[in-house]
């Protein structure tokens, strides 16, 4: 950032690096975040940014209306490649939420303080995510209308969902997943919501606020429970981050397509999962601290964090392409054989390489101290992650299914306009519930930054 | 009766119809007063004529006066008087309720009420089966066509008739979709405007009483090949009315060296009859003698019967093939040399003169040994072989394999001769260039055009539009001209009166087989439209203006039972029992041909020599295609959807050249990103210079076609074939000339790149397996060493690894369902791909949609080059020796019905679920469209209706369909049931009489109409059945067994019978 970096292994480092930013007192954190909210007028940029991302997402909209009306043939989909970007877009968006869990979960079991300022907004990108990923599943279907079928409700004609299908365990991960996610979310905000309430002056706010903040006053008592109930949640989701996935891998793994049939990728799918989604919390985080001047609380600290946990699941998986490329071959089944030599030679080899260049070549520039604390390239390797990642899915899902046991019905796919309308528009749909989410909740938890500043005070004494 | 579905009421009852047609009871009561006396009418016919009458009615120029009147008698005869809102509401409601019966034809019937009395012999419900034929060409398929409440649905193969045997090909499969074709013509028109019938019977009279003077030398007739006796003779008999007045024909895919050549062989037109079934070494000389043709159907069978191979001792036939482009004969010869088409006759010269008959030839190098071994082969199975010339061949060559036969001692064992097949046999070419030279010659006032679209498929050089459209003065070289066909086409368009003809399941008939057979064509429905027959367009012309086909055709019948069992006295109602017999079984007795003793009258050393083959020159053949046929199949969805035996081009036709020639010219194929090897091949589009004339055509490159020639299939590029078939493919007979109507030869710069790529719908471009066993072959050789070979190398999983208590199978204590389909015998004709169509309401979706990967057959036919190692593109616009003649194979896949099926364990809502029977069920209703199990299925058989792809509105379409099978809806997943209809419908029975369903009971539809006896079903837990003593032989296998997948549909592995001399080569 600034000129004139200190040596690295320095202990400057860590005090130039903190994770909240020096001479904040419990006012100055609950001003600063909660003024976003509510004093800051709106800037120009807010609403500009916001009609581009609502536009895309009404294109979403179109597109589903569209789908819904003629059928799933408006897409590139088709015979053998049943599964298209659907399907890829649907594991990319759940595997983008897990980073906020893990975030707000696991690093918050560890005692990780420095997940504090980031892991609201990690919470809220990953409930987005899964709302994202969630359209996918259910618009897929050829009668979206009859999705329900994969409940187990009392049906009167005493069917049942089929429960040796992976998908049948997909509705149950997903679901819960997400309804865990928002609890986690929601409690984690009731404090700060109060806050809202009192600062706010207008009255139609403080009732919105007021009801939201289900009473909070702030007692000892309420503290007390409020950490139980976290501190229980955490437990509860911390499992999710590796189950979710785990069993959206099953999807793949249960089949018996070659590239698909592979006990690897579980493990491989949560790490790439993680690798991604702190990937997209990057790609948040960065122009959020600029936009709003947080340079404060999320600051090099986190960032140099979060590039580590990338090089981290990166490497792990690196190693799981390894494996899934050498037991292929060691397997000596021939049609793993044949898959391995598709991905290099066959038709869709740009897409193997161009996955193997942004998911494990390009993030080994992370061992650098310089490229992690390069904001801008940063933030430019998180979106080669993320469509590095997007490739991985693509490779899979897609590219297994092209070339698979009978020569006679091979073929190919390529999305269509509707595609990628519904897939950028989810991207819009994102963007959209994030800008409202910044507009209207505190971006930072404003409590545990407050829990923070009194700790770092008490250290620094 | 063999394997047949119960033909319960397979007895035609001449009253049987009623139903049909309630004479418009419903209707005709609404009408105002007048038609009182119509009804009277009605009701003073009794009851056997009963079914007719509407037809007659119709015929009735007073009944159609008044049904034409727009308003009946009644009415204000003075329109122009004020008439109040009453009088023209009232007026209006009854033109409306005469509107059905008027206009634009009858709508579907609908009744709302159940008989009140049940029609003999009809349970509703329960399907009726009559026996009719479909002609074409000089053959007609004799056929058993299902019926359903009066609505013919699907059709099926007569076992009684030589020229089906029960088996049938595509075109009669799909010949029930164009009766309900809703572009059929549907009415009589003059300069396109609605006339009535009895406006165009008087016209016809006067024509004809104008016609007396002259005695009919201004009057022609156009047909196609007849060989119905009674038209024949309708025709004959009108020839004799106008002694002068000529009838020509014109048959456009069908060549006229068969004809000739048996006239140069023999002196006199010929019809030959083959014997495959005793022959152990066959030569075809171009001749698709299995694929298309006259007899092709039973062809295949018998030939197919010769290649059965059940234990050590069964030995095989061979079949040598030499031609220019891969047919299905080719695909299935054990060997296949490709010659160019003009190289043909040489080679049929080269071989004749090895036999001893005079000449000489030589040919090229890598051709003569072929031939050595061809003609050693042949002199070693004299009287055994058998040698078959090709319908495009020109005389020469079937001369020379007349008199080669003769020479072999063939003559009377694996073929004969009997008189012609077609009741009138002349050179076509010969006929309609009298016919052009006589309109030129201003000779000819009126043209009555029967059946055909002479202005689409003439040589161009008659420029046959020009003879009778009006020119740039609006003179008309034929004063009246009048076609006749079921649609209204490129011809109709030029003709003053067109009259829209009847399909042959709503008309009486006849029509003789490939062996003399007469088969009495009976309708299944009355006329749809205001329709009639070529046999009434003609009577319109004769004194019996008013005959119906169904006295003409019984009365020729009682005519030709006289003469075939002549009976000094007849007994008070033989002809009635022999009458309905014919009927009830399809054919009449006794009424194929016998052998005749033919005298060779030729010497091959008497043929001038050859003239030589242009060096240097590109070759362009013209074929009928293998799906629309020579056009008159162009507005056929699922003939245009049927991917073509080779090529598996669908809904277009394209130029095809072998791979060498692609190099050479740099054409080029390019697989799109959409669809892909499964659907989307782009291809590069030439220009076509010919006779001076030019085409511009896709390119399309066929593995194993000879070098330096072009195919370009005849039957697309139709100007007005209907809404399915109007713009596809390019015309080929665009640069077809007289001179050179099956080959044209031009120097390669004819050949121009235009730079532009077309886009072809294409269903399988991979032709490599890639190593894997997924389509077994090997030697009689290797078959006698080890007859396991196709087990050999298949890594089958442990079946006794099991959780469930050692239990590796669950035993069905009942009846297993199981399909053996043996690739020995498959030539890859496509019958069964269309009869599961047909039987199963498969939608057709469109090129857009196959060009996607989207089609729907249940049941599809791969396609395999053996000993080609191009990989992974399998591109053949790269040249690679092993393409310039790869051996083909076929393999058909229909849902293997796995025992241990991927596709239900990923099912998330059980939607597709095994049945105590072991069938692997679809539940529509459950689908929800996840599409998981088609991705889990490693044959890819499963179907999604991606789109709403069956049309629900038209409501001729909803007649067609089979009302046993569910029409799906989109989003739904759909595959192969076995036909579970046709096994529960088995099942009532039997469970009925208590009694097991016995072997041969079920028949599905696609093992109903394979030629070949291919497929065959069955219940496998019956050690007796068909289907348990296949699976019981060494060769059978099951496709991608390695995958514990455990498929009920096993396959056995072909086996060919190569010369050991050509193999050691």
């Amino acid at each position: 950032m600034s000129a004139g970096q200190p040596p690295f292994d320095s202990p400057e480092i860590r005090r130039l690096s903190p994770v909240i930013g020096p001479g904040h007192t419990y006012g100055s954190v609950t001003d600063k975040i909660s003024a976003i909210v509510l004093t800051r007028p709106t800037s120009l940029g807010w609403y500009v940014g916001f009609l581009i991302a609502f536009s895309v997402m009404g294109m979403m909209t179109v597109a589903i209306a569209w789908l819904v009306i003629k059928g799933t043939g408006i897409w590139g989909i088709n015979i053998p490649i049943g599964w298209g970007f659907a399907i890829v877009n649907f594991v990319w968006w759940i595997g983008i939420g897990h980073a906020g869990t893990l975030i707000s979960a696991i690093l918050f079991l560890l005692n990780q303080k420095w997940r504090t300022s980031i892991n609201r907004f990690a919470e809220a990108m990953t409930l987005f995510a899964v709302a994202c990923a969630g359209i996918f599943p259910l618009i897929h279907t050829g009668r979206p209308w009859l999705a329900f079928y994969m409940m187990p409700y009392p049906s009167t004609m005493g069917i049942w969902p089929q429960f040796r299908s992976p998908l049948i365990w997909d509705v149950f991960a997903v679901s819960t997943y997400g309804t865990v996610s928002l609890m986690f979310w929601f409690v984690g905000l009731i404090p700060d919501l109060a806050t809202l309430r009192d600062r706010s002056i207008r009255k139609p706010l403080k009732i919105i606020y007021g009801m939201l903040s289900l009473g909070w006053r702030g007692s000892g008592r309420h503290w007390h429970r409020y950490q139980s109930a976290y501190l229980l949640l955490a437990g509860l989701a911390t499992p999710l981050v590796l189950s979710v996935h785990t069993v959206v891998s099953f999807d793949f793994a249960i089949a018996i397509v070659p590239g698909w049939h592979t006990t690897i990728f579980p493990p491989y799918f949560v790490a790439g999962a993680i690798y991604s989604g702190f990937a997209m919390v990057l790609t948040i985080a960065i122009p959020l601290r600029k936009a709003y001047a947080l340079e404060d609380f999320i600051t090099m600290r986190h960032l140099d964090n979060m590039a580590k946990v990338m090089l981290a699941t990166g490497l792990i998986v690196a190693y799981g392409y390894f494996f899934e490329f050498f037991l292929s071959l060691y397997s000596g089944n021939k049609f793993d054989v044949f898959l391995v030599q598709q991905r290099l030679h066959g038709p869709y080899a740009p897409f193997y390489f161009a996955l193997i260049l942004s998911n494990i070549l390009v993030p080994q520039l992370l061992w650098s101290y310089k490229v992690r604390h390069n904001v801008v390239v940063l933030f430019l390797m998180s979106i080669v992650v993320n469509i590095g990642m997007w490739l991985e899915r693509f490779v899979i899902v897609v590219i297994s299914l092209t070339r698979d046991f009978v020569p006679s019905a091979w073929g190919r796919y390529s999305p269509t306009f509707w595609d990628w309308a519904t897939f950028i528009g989810t991207m819009g749909m994102f963007v959209t519930l994030l800008f409202l989410f910044v507009r209207v909740l505190p971006a930072i938890s404003i409590a545990e930054m407050r829990e923070l500043v009194a700790e770092t005070s008490e250290e620094e004494k | 009766m063999d394997g047949m579905r119960e033909r319960e009421q397979h007895e035609h009852i001449v009253g049987r119809h009623d139903h049909n047609h309630p004479a418009g009871d419903g209707k005709l009561q609404d009408g105002p007063m007048d038609l009182a006396a119509v009804r009277a009418k009605l009701e003073s016919k009794t009851g056997k004529q009963y079914w007719r009458t509407l037809e007659e009615l119709a015929g009735d120029p007073q009944f159609e006066e008044l049904l034409h009147r727009e308003f009946p008698r009644q009415a204000p005869s003075d329109w122009d008087n004020s008439v109040d809102r009453r009088d023209f509401l009232k007026l209006m409601a009854a033109s409306l309720a005469l509107a059905g019966l008027s206009g634009c034809g009858r709508t579907p019937e609908q009744y709302l009420v159940p008989y009140v009395k049940q029609p003999d012999g009809l349970t509703l419900g329960r399907p009726q089966f009559y026996a009719t034929a479909m002609p074409f060409g000089a053959d007609a398929i004799g056929l058993l066509v299902e019926s359903h409440e009066g609505r013919p649905t699907k059709i099926e193969g007569n076992p009684d008739h030589p020229s089906s045997l029960g088996a049938t090909n595509v075109f009669a499969q799909a010949s029930v979709l164009n009766l309900y074709d809703p572009d059929r013509a549907q009415t009589v028109t003059k300069f396109g405007e609605i006339q009535t019938w009895s406006l165009f019977v008087e016209s016809a009279q006067a024509l004809a009483a104008g016609m007396k003077g002259d005695g009919g030398a201004r009057f022609r007739i156009l047909s196609g090949i007849v060989t119905s006796p009674t038209l024949a003779g309708q025709i004959q008999s009108l020839l004799t009315t106008f002694p002068k007045a000529k009838w020509h024909q014109w048959e456009p895919a069908v060549g006229d060296g068969t004809r000739e050549g048996a006239k140069l062989a023999f002196g006199s037109y010929l019809n030959t009859v083959y014997r495959p079934e005793k022959a152990d070494v066959i030569l075809a000389l171009d001749s698709d003698f299995l694929g298309s043709g006259p007899g092709h159907i039973p062809y295949a069978k018998k030939f197919s019967r010769r290649r059965k191979l059940n234990g050590p001792d069964d030995t095989m036939n061979r079949l040598y093939a030499v031609e220019p482009t891969p047919s299905v004969t080719g695909a299935t010869a054990d060997h296949r040399w490709p010659l160019r088409a003009s190289e043909v006759e040489l080679f049929a010269r080269a071989l004749a003169a090895k036999l001893g008959l005079g000449g000489s030839v030589t040919l090229a190098a890598g051709a003569e040994k072929w031939l050595d071994t061809v003609a050693k082969d042949l002199q070693k199975h004299k009287g055994v072989s058998l040698v078959v010339a090709g319908e495009q061949q020109p005389a020469e060559v079937h001369a020379l394999a007349h008199a080669i036969n003769a020479a072999l001692g063939n003559v009377g064992t694996t073929l004969y001769y009997t008189e012609p097949v077609e009741a009138h046999p002349v050179n076509h070419l010969e006929s309609l260039a009298e016919l052009c030279a006589d309109i030129e010659a201003g000779k000819v006032e009126t043209l009555l055009i029967l059946g055909g679209n002479p202005v689409y498929t003439a040589p161009h050089d008659f420029d046959f539009a020009a003879k009778i459209a009006f020119d740039k003065t609006k003179q008309k070289k034929v004063k009246t001209t009048i076609h006749v066909s079921s649609h209204f086409d490129e011809t109709s368009e030029l003709c003053d009166w067109h009259v829209a003809e009847s399909h042959y399941l709503e008309t009486w008939g006849d029509a003789r087989a490939f062996d003399g057979t007469v088969g009495v064509i009976q309708p299944l429905i009355a006329p749809l439209y205001h329709t009639h027959s070529l046999r009434a367009a003609l009577a319109a012309f004769s004194d019996q203006p008013g005959v119906s086909d169904y006295d003409v055709v019984r009365a020729n019948s009682e005519a030709m039972g006289q003469r075939l069992s002549p009976m000094s006295s007849p007994e008070p109602g033989s002809f009635e029992r022999f009458w309905r017999k014919s009927l009830h079984d399809g054919v009449v007795a006794g009424s194929a041909f016998a052998p005749l003793k033919a005298t060779l009258k030729f010497s091959p050393a008497s043929l001038p020599t050859p003239k030589p083959a242009p060096a240097n020159e590109m070759e362009f053949i013209f074929r009928p295609d293998p799906c629309v046929y020579d056009g008159r199949f162009a507005n056929n969805g699922w003939l245009q959807e049927l991917p073509k035996p080779v090529t598996k081009l669908t809904w277009d036709n394209a130029a095809m050249i072998s791979p060498k020639t692609a190099e050479n010219l740099k054409v080029a194929h390019n697989v799109a990103w959409r669809g892909g090897e499964h659907g989307k091949v782009y291809s590069n589009v030439i220009d076509i210079a010919l006779s001076n004339s030019k085409v511009t055509a896709a390119a399309w490159i066929v593995p194993g076609q000879a070098d330096d020639t072009v195919v370009l299939p005849l039957g697309y590029g139709r100007k007005r074939a209907g809404y399915t078939g109007t713009n596809k493919g390019f015309n080929a007979y665009a640069v077809r000339t007289s001179g050179a109507l099956w080959a044209a030869f031009a120097p390669s710069s004819a050949i121009r790149k235009t730079g532009q790529e077309y886009p072809l719908a294409c269903t399988q471009y991979h032709f490599n397996m890639e190593g894997r066993q997924i389509l077994a072959t090997g030697t009689l050789e290797e078959y006698l060493k080890n007859p396991n070979f196709a087990n050999e190398h298949a890594e089958l999983p442990p079946q006794e690894l099991s959780l469930y208590n050692g239990e590796a199978e669950f035993p069905y204590h009942r009846d297993k369902w199981a399909m053996a389909i043996d690739l020995n015998k498959c030539n890859g004709c496509n019958a069964c791909v269309v009869a599961c169509q047909s039987e199963n309401n498969i939608p057709v979706v469109g090129k857009e949609q196959v060009m996607r990967g989207r089609e729907m057959h249940w049941i599809r036919i791969d396609r395999y080059y053996q000993k080609s190692v191009k990989s992974p593109t399998n591109d053949p616009s790269s040249y690679d020796e092993s393409l310039f003649n790869p051996p083909t194979f076929f393999q058909p896949v229909p849902c293997q019905q796995c025992e241990n099926a991927p596709c239900e364990q990923v099912c998330p809502v059980g939607a597709t679920v095994h049945s105590a029977e072991g069938l692997n069920d679809m539940v529509y209703n459950r689908c929800v469209g996840t599409r998981y199990c088609s991705n889990n299925c490693p044959y890819k058989v499963r179907r999604f209706n991606f789109l709403r792809f069956q049309d629900w509105e038209t409501p001729q379409l909803k007649l067609l369909r089979n009302p046993e099978v569910t029409v799906r809806s989109r989003g739904v997943m759909e595959k192969c049931t076995y036909c579970v209809q046709r096994i529960n419908d088995a099942r009532i029975e039997s469970e009925k009489l208590n009694a097991p369903i016995h072997d041969g009971a079920i028949v599905t539809a696609c093992e109903q109409a394979c030629p070949t006896e291919a497929i065959v079903f069955g219940n496998a837990n019956d050690q007796d059945s068909r289907v348990a003593k296949l699976k019981a032989q060494q060769r059978n296998y099951a496709l991608l067994g390695e995958l514990n997948t455990r498929p009920r549909t096993t396959y056995l592995a072909a086996v060919r019978n190569p010369n050991p001399e050509l193999e050691s080569a």
